[in-house]
């Protein structure tokens, strides 16, 4: 249990705070895409017999460069570009869980999320990744920028492309470190729902950062602490405890739009 | 000092198959008012973006103040899109979108170092009241101030406006035309506008360009918008609306 939790409030971090820029720039489907490139990877880490995520985090880093790259190489929307790979990534992954003769029920653990399959390796990967992401905050200020204009941004000469892999990459091996802890099928939601919530409440980006982190930080605990006395997904009971947490800031923001 | 601001030479832009620019050639003296002027898809905006160095010449140079647009500090170049294709559902204050003006970065804190400078030209385009007014909750002339001011804040030496009365009420386009000739005035910046209206490319403008891809006429504006110009570059000029009332 310690673990899931060391590990839940670190991914809780991790995709609240790239939960801002996705939500900004319009991204909601690349949480959804990106997932299911892990899944294709984590097939793989199975049909090889080797640990999934050392495999799941290049494979999903490929596809995040891969969708961001055909998306500026061609007229293609983001959602196309997404839509792409996330299907070659399920195929691809379905492919390489049917050549894998011994049924493995692991598969289910990374489809739905299991915190007591989260292992040392799992909390130091996510250790990593965070430390990262902490080294890279003066990024936020330019990729910030870039979500509210890029074109302004282009014209203040801002590497707005290199950014953009850079996140790209950032955001893919969150979604990897997270699967154990949520599920490919729902983190998605955990990289949305946090920050859409925020976004609701907030008058600033800034606002909007720090209120994510602290609801998809608080959402990971309650969620955890709830699941392992229920006995129930931990994934599933994060998501619908930051669902309820999405719908209580709705209302904050009908009762202040009625107050005035 | 160069005398020109800008000069462009035999610029080409060409996507895929499409001949966006064909043979640009201009030269913009220092502190002039230009409005570039043409029918939709005749290159304006791509024009305008290749000064801005967004989008590369097929072939051809552009020159701002000597320097290729990539070398040119970020600084002396001004750019106010329109403001109908801003993200208007992003969270963010009045006063913050004038701090990336001055620090081409979205501030992280309200009490930033550049904060006075923000104030100081929100007060010149009368917009100091809007400061801390979120993006969202601006009218659309409230906004092109806004703008107006992230603009002026770095004091550029050529401003770049595409369509700025797209979107706002006659007194509004009004102001910004005042604010933008009153900041001419005082810093001898260039001004360069994409505009559809005849009317205030001849009332404010000392050059207009006149294109349909390729470049029709460049010159003072009862020499550009002669009305042969008009008629090559948009194929007609208009023609008048009778009403026939029949009376029984």
């Amino acid at each position: 249990m310690q673990r899931a939790l060391i590990a839940g409030v670190l991914v809780g971090f991790l995709a609240s705070y790239y939960g801002v820029f996705v939500v900004q720039r319009g991204l909601s489907f690349l949480g959804s895409g990106l997932a299911h490139a892990a899944f294709g990877g984590v097939a793989l880490g199975l049909l090889l017999n080797s640990e999934p995520l050392w495999i799941a985090v290049p494979f999903t880093t490929i596809i995040a460069i891969a969708i961001f790259w055909v998306k500026k190489r061609t007229n293609l929307g983001s959602d196309t570009a997404i839509g792409i790979f996330f299907s070659i990534s399920m195929a691809l992954g379905i492919i390489f869980l049917f050549l894998k003769t011994d049924y493995s029920s692991d598969a289910f653990t990374y489809l739905f999320g299991s915190i007591i399959a989260v292992t040392r390796t799992d909390i130091w990967s996510t250790v990593v990744i965070t430390l990262i992401t902490i080294i890279f905050i003066p990024l936020w200020k330019r990729w910030a920028y870039v979500s509210f204009d890029r074109e302004l941004a282009e014209t203040d000469h801002l590497p707005v492309d290199r950014d953009d892999y850079l996140l790209a990459i950032l955001i893919a091996i969150t979604i990897v470190v997270a699967i154990k802890v949520v599920g490919i099928v729902l983190i998605a939601a955990f990289l949305v729902i946090p920050a859409a919530t925020a976004r609701l409440v907030s008058s600033t980006f800034r606002q909007m950062t720090i209120l994510s982190v602290i609801i998809g930080i608080f959402s990971a605990l309650i969620g955890l602490i709830a699941s392992y006395y229920l006995d129930v997904p931990s994934g599933a009971t994060i998501i619908l405890f930051q669902a309820i947490l999405f719908f209580l800031g709705m209302l904050l923001k009908s009762l202040r739009f009625i107050i005035g | 000092m160069n005398k020109f601001i800008v000069e462009v030479e035999q610029a080409y832009v060409v996507f895929d198959s499409h001949q966006a620019l064909i043979d640009i050639n201009v030269q913009i003296p220092q502190n002039s008012f230009v409005a570039i002027v043409g029918p939709n898809g005749a290159g304006k905006s791509t024009f305008i973006k290749s000064l801005l160095g967004l989008v590369n010449l097929t072939s051809g140079t552009i020159k701002i103040d000597g320097r290729s647009p990539q070398e040119v500090s970020p600084g002396d170049i001004g750019y106010i899109p329109q403001v109908k294709t801003m993200d208007r559902t992003f969270p963010a204050l009045a006063i913050e979108l004038v701090i990336t003006g001055l620090d081409y970065r979205w501030p992280w804190k309200r009490s930033h170092p550049n904060i006075d400078r923000a104030y100081e030209a929100l007060q010149r385009v009368g917009a100091e009241h809007l400061a801390n007014r979120q993006i969202s909750k601006l009218s659309g002339g409230e906004l092109q101030r806004v703008c107006l001011a992230r603009t002026i804040a770095r004091e550029p030496k050529l401003v770049m406006l595409d369509e700025p009365a797209t979107g706002i009420d006659a007194i509004g386009e009004t102001d910004m035309y005042n604010m933008l000739e009153s900041y001419q005035t005082s810093s001898c910046a260039t001004i360069l506008m994409i505009t559809h209206d005849w009317h205030a490319a001849t009332h404010h403008a000392d050059y207009v360009l006149l294109l349909n891809r390729k470049q029709i006429s460049f010159g003072p504006p009862a020499e550009a918008l002669s009305e042969d110009n008009l008629r090559l570059a948009f194929g007609h000029i208009g023609h008048s609306h009778r009403l026939k009332f029949l009376v029984k």
